[in-house]
């Protein structure tokens, strides 16, 4: 730990139930690993939230910059092709 | 009362959470960091459920018109029999995590043999407590290892919190009269039993956590019979409060 005042900053990404995803669900500050894992339950999943957790050091994400946001996101705003909005679904597929 | 020995015996497993869970809940908003002020809530909460368990229990076996409530606040300091060690003050972040090392290890094991009691409702409580202590020790007992072998001046904290609150640990596995009578009748848990392992357990810990084990063989006793250190009167001031200034208030 290179500043011994202040612990790192950790995400934390909790599944609700079995099957589903893990999704993020905010921060919180930790000294390492475990305390990160043991102060997500107890800050996330204290109202029965989640069944598995996951957390990463905030640091080890590497994000996009907003100032490039033009050339990143903007030049898939007009291909609706894109969109499998084109087909006829049958009522029994579901979660499309 | 009948059944006073079992009401006893209640009342000495209970009135340990109670007194623990109110220490523990006096943290709300003063806790080291946001989230370990949130994990001690979270203990208080889970140990105020089982208290609540047994104190239903217990009202019942009473079978006058008391309460969970009244026996929760309506006594007078003699008359709770909790242990000397959980009624121990917040003096700073070692001693709350030492004190609730040196309790839950204790814990847990009590609870395994009391899921094994004759009663069952007494052995369903400690099923259901039993996924949570787990959980206390596992916090706590990390707390440990990370101030015992953290810096200088942590492991000189965690060694002087494990140091001044050891003299309350051998009370825990003294027997009461109610104890004696619940065990002969396989209701409840022979204490004597658990402490050749509680210390060893203890040990390990402190080994892992490079902290000395302390070898004084001077223990402090009393609680089991009312007879308290000078911090539970405080204790029982604010815990009881409110049902003294405003008699029967509910909300």
């Amino acid at each position: 730990m290179s500043d011994k005042k202040n612990w790192p900053l950790w995400e934390v990404f909790v599944r609700s139930k079995n099957g589903l995803e893990h999704r993020h669900c905010g921060s919180l500050h930790a000294a390492d690993e475990e305390m990160a894992l043991e102060n997500a339950r107890d800050v996330y999943t204290r109202r029965s939230e989640g069944v598995s957790i996951w957390v990463v050091e905030s640091k080890n994400i590497t994000a996009s910059n907003p100032e490039n946001n033009g050339e990143m996101f903007e030049p898939a705003h007009d291909k609706v092709y894109r969109h499998p909005t084109f087909y006829d679904l049958p009522d029994e597929v579901k979660h499309m | 009362m009948k059944n006073k020995n079992l009401y006893n015996y209640i009342l000495g497993i209970a009135d340990n959470s109670l007194i623990l869970g109110q220490r523990l809940g006096s943290l709300t908003g003063h806790g080291p960091s946001l989230e370990t002020d949130i994990a001690c809530t979270n203990m208080s909460l889970d140990l105020f459920g089982q208290v609540r368990s047994y104190y239903q229990y217990a009202a019942k076996i009473a079978g006058d018109n008391r309460t969970e409530d009244d026996i929760a606040m309506l006594r007078k300091e003699r008359e709770y029999v909790n242990v000397l060690l959980v009624e121990q003050p917040n003096t700073d972040f070692a001693y709350t995590m030492a004190r609730q090392f040196l309790f839950d290890v204790y814990h847990l094991s009590f609870l395994q043999e009391l899921q094994k009691s004759k009663d069952l409702t007494l052995s369903a409580i400690a099923n259901k407590s039993i996924k949570e202590v787990s959980y206390h020790l596992r916090f706590s007992s990390d707390w440990i290892k990370r101030l015992g072998d953290g810096t200088a001046v942590s492991h000189q904290k965690m060694q002087d919190a494990i140091d001044g609150l050891w003299t309350y640990t051998d009370e825990l596995f003294h027997q009461t009269e109610a104890d004696k009578a619940m065990v002969a009748e396989g209701i409840g848990v022979d204490v004597t039993l658990l402490k050749e392992a509680y210390y060893e357990k203890v040990k390990a810990i402190l080994d892992e956590s490079t902290l000395q084990t302390p070898e004084s063989k001077w223990f402090q006793k009393g609680g089991k019979e009312g007879v308290h250190t000078e911090h539970l009167g405080y204790l029982l001031a604010e815990l009881q409060y409110m049902q003294r200034a405003y008699p029967n208030m509910e909300w």
